[in-house]
């Protein structure tokens, strides 16, 4: 996990080469998973991440260890990127005990109490009245933490949307709210589903700072969240991101993808935000190719760790399948 | 309600007034107590519970909200999760569905996605119940649903004991609880309680008996007393169990009544068709079939929407007729 820089990001060459490898680490994981969901390892619903890495590398730059994370049900890129240990992700994957959800999760529900991240939430807008009243704890206890609200474009539609900017804003709570807005919630695409496209202005209508940011830029939303996460820490209140990336791949892994066209995803991956960066850092002689490749060997030698780690991992005894009901365990 | 009562006007205490004691004495006793709902502030609460707590503890600890049940119940989640101990108010169980979704797919199960992580230390309370005329938007009686969902501790104080014992324990507890309180016992007015909390995990005989065991909860319980008094009148010893708690059902209190009576009835204000009732008959059925002398007996709402003009609304609503009548149909011809 990073400290966050100041407010602006530090374009040299460690650091730059650690936003390219937070993205590859979760590209090659979610590629594997498909790859495993295909032979049935991973169950389930799955919904990869490729295209948006940016997104949660970006911002978690400008979060601290003491800062929460409240993530959505294609969150394996926001746990990763929040140092989630992959092994534990994976085994999450699988269902096992070793899983960061001791395997009772799944893909849509990873936690780690250790890193604030609360979750893995898989009813869209669920997680936002989770992140206020986190924020409100952290308030109402005077720690100068934040709270950082990953959401999509989907969510925009529910009304906890509108009543937790509502809220964020009356009480001046430090929430950082990011809206990942891949243009399609499922298959209903944003202008199918919204009056108002333009995402980020909704937040004025709470009187709530926001910004849009080219999501499919690592270094872009870095910067952008520096600054949020900033004024949210000096106690400025709530801010908004509007991120605007793409899912390269389907919704699930049940979608046939009959609301858009082969076009317009390829047109989207010339922007991919992986490419992107290794291009320019090539380009300016901050990457050489075995850099690159010592890179790719790295990550891939990580995934096949984590793959190895599940694999080797323990199903949890059937003797215990009504613990954690309650904490105070009682009769049912 | 309880035999030994003070002369009037010495230490009594209404419900109201139990259940915003119980308030003002957790606050004190933990800073990370708060009261956070629609109007529990300037308004001084719907019901008027919380009338005073806004001038002595301020608006940190006692919030208004906006009209968003979901997000403040969500919100309520989110700072259980972040250390704090709120009380979240919702007005009434009718509105409580608008936030039905933070209920039920996260307070109740977070422990359970995490595997353990993270548990929710929330109290919820909310009114329920009909009686006054609010009609069908404002008067039903939904605890049962509640107490349908693993991972939900489900509480109904219908004792001026019980109003101000259950919270300390309910905020004590680690996992979700949610405390329903019937409006008609509100106004209800008893012997001042002293602030030793009370157990949240077993029912109470209310009134000992040896010929039918009547179980019921919350606002039925003066009815149900009302109807035993009737029946002794006819001498029929009634033995009524008040469960308090709805969920974990306290299964050994009723069973073993049940064994010695023979007979039971249950009183529940929510409609009969899967509801609470059902559930306590099939324990009962499960557990005592071979002890009974007569099958269960249920008294519960008409399976109406709750009508607002008094006849049709007191017609809707078991009555202590019906439960003496229930209970003598347990015990056949005499």
């Amino acid at each position: 996990m990073t400290q966050p820089a100041a407010t602006k990001p530090h374009l040299s060459r460690p650091h730059l080469l650690g936003l390219l490898r937070g993205m590859l680490r979760i590209r090659r994981f979610e590629d594997k998973c498909a790859e495993l969901y295909t032979q049935e390892k991973i169950r389930g619903f799955l919904h990869l991440y490729n295209g948006e890495e940016a997104v949660s590398v970006g911002v978690m730059q400008a979060l601290t260890e003491d800062d929460a994370v409240v993530a959505t049900y294609r969150e394996h890129g926001q746990a990763l990127a929040r140092g989630v240990p992959m092994n534990a992700v994976m085994a999450e994957m699988y269902g096992k005990a070793e899983g960061c959800s001791g395997g009772r999760g799944g893909s849509m529900h990873l936690f780690d109490a250790e890193r604030r991240f609360y979750g893995g939430n898989a009813i869209v807008g669920g997680g936002l009245p989770l992140a206020v009243g986190l924020a409100l704890a952290d308030r109402m206890q005077g720690r100068a933490r934040v709270t950082a609200c990953f959401f999509g474009d989907g969510a925009v539609a529910e009304g906890e949307f509108h009543e937790s900017l509502n809220l964020a804003a009356l009480w001046t709570l430090p929430v950082l709210f990011v809206c990942e807005n891949n243009l399609y919630a499922m298959g209903t695409a944003l202008e199918r589903a919204q009056s108002q496209t333009d995402i980020h202005a909704k937040a004025a209508a709470y009187q709530m700072p926001s910004e849009a940011v080219d999501g499919m830029d690592v270094v872009a939303v870095e910067a952008a969240a520096l600054r949020a996460a900033a004024a949210v820490r000096a106690g400025e209140g709530p801010h908004f991101l509007e991120c605007r990336t793409y899912r390269f791949r389907a919704h699930s892994m049940f979608d046939a993808q009959l609301y858009r066209g082969k076009d317009e995803v390829e047109e989207w991956m010339k922007r991919d935000p992986i490419v992107r960066l290794a291009n320019w850092m090539t380009e300016t002689g901050m990457m050489h190719d075995r850099d690159r490749e010592e890179l790719e060997a790295e990550v891939a030698a990580e995934v096949d760790a984590s793959v190895a780690f599940a694999e080797a991992g323990s199903w949890e005894p059937i003797e215990t399948l009504t613990r954690h009901v309650t904490r105070a365990q009682a009769r049912p | 309600m309880t035999a030994d009562r003070p002369p009037p006007g010495t230490n009594e205490i209404t419900y109201r007034e139990a259940v915003k004691q119980a308030i003002r004495d957790a606050m004190i006793r933990d800073p990370r107590v708060f009261l956070m709902g629609e109007d529990v502030g300037r308004y001084g609460g719907c019901y008027a519970v919380s009338k005073g707590l806004l001038e002595e503890f301020g608006p940190e600890r006692i919030r208004d909200t906006p009209l968003s049940e979901s997000t403040f119940t969500g919100a309520g989640i989110g700072a259980a999760l972040g250390g704090m101990r709120p009380i979240v108010e919702i007005m009434t169980v009718n509105f409580s569905l608008l936030a039905l979704d933070q209920i039920v797919n996260n307070a109740a199960t977070l422990l359970h996605m995490s595997g353990g992580l993270f548990n929710v230390p929330l109290v919820i309370r909310m009114a329920t119940g009909a009686g006054r005329q609010l009609a069908a938007q404002h008067s039903h009686s939904l605890e049962g649903w509640y107490a349908h969902v693993p991972g939900l501790k489900v509480l109904a104080p219908a004792t001026i004991e019980d109003a101000r014992g259950m919270l300390w324990p309910a905020l004590e507890d680690p996992d979700p609880v949610l405390i329903f309180e019937h409006v008609m016992l509100y106004n209800d007015t008893g012997p001042l309680p002293d602030r030793r909390p009370v157990d949240i995990t077993k029912a109470a005989v209310r009134r000992p008996g040896k010929d039918v065991t009547i179980i019921t909860y919350g606002g039925m319980l003066p009815k149900t007393l009302a109807a035993a008094d009737m029946l002794a009148a006819d001498g029929i010893a009634a033995e009524v169990i008040d469960l308090r708690v709805l969920r974990p059902l306290d299964e050994e209190t009723v069973i073993a009544s049940v064994r010695r009576t023979r007979r039971a009835v249950i009183v529940d204000e929510g409609w009969r068709s899967g509801s609470l009732s059902a559930e306590i008959s099939a324990r009962i059925m499960e557990q005592a079939f071979w002890d009974l002398d007569a099958p269960v007996g249920r008294v519960c709402s008409a399976e109406v929407p709750m009508p607002y003009p008094r006849h049709l609304e007191q017609a809707a609503l078991p009555q202590p007729d019906g439960i003496v009548a229930a209970a003598r149909a347990t015990l056949g011809p005499r």
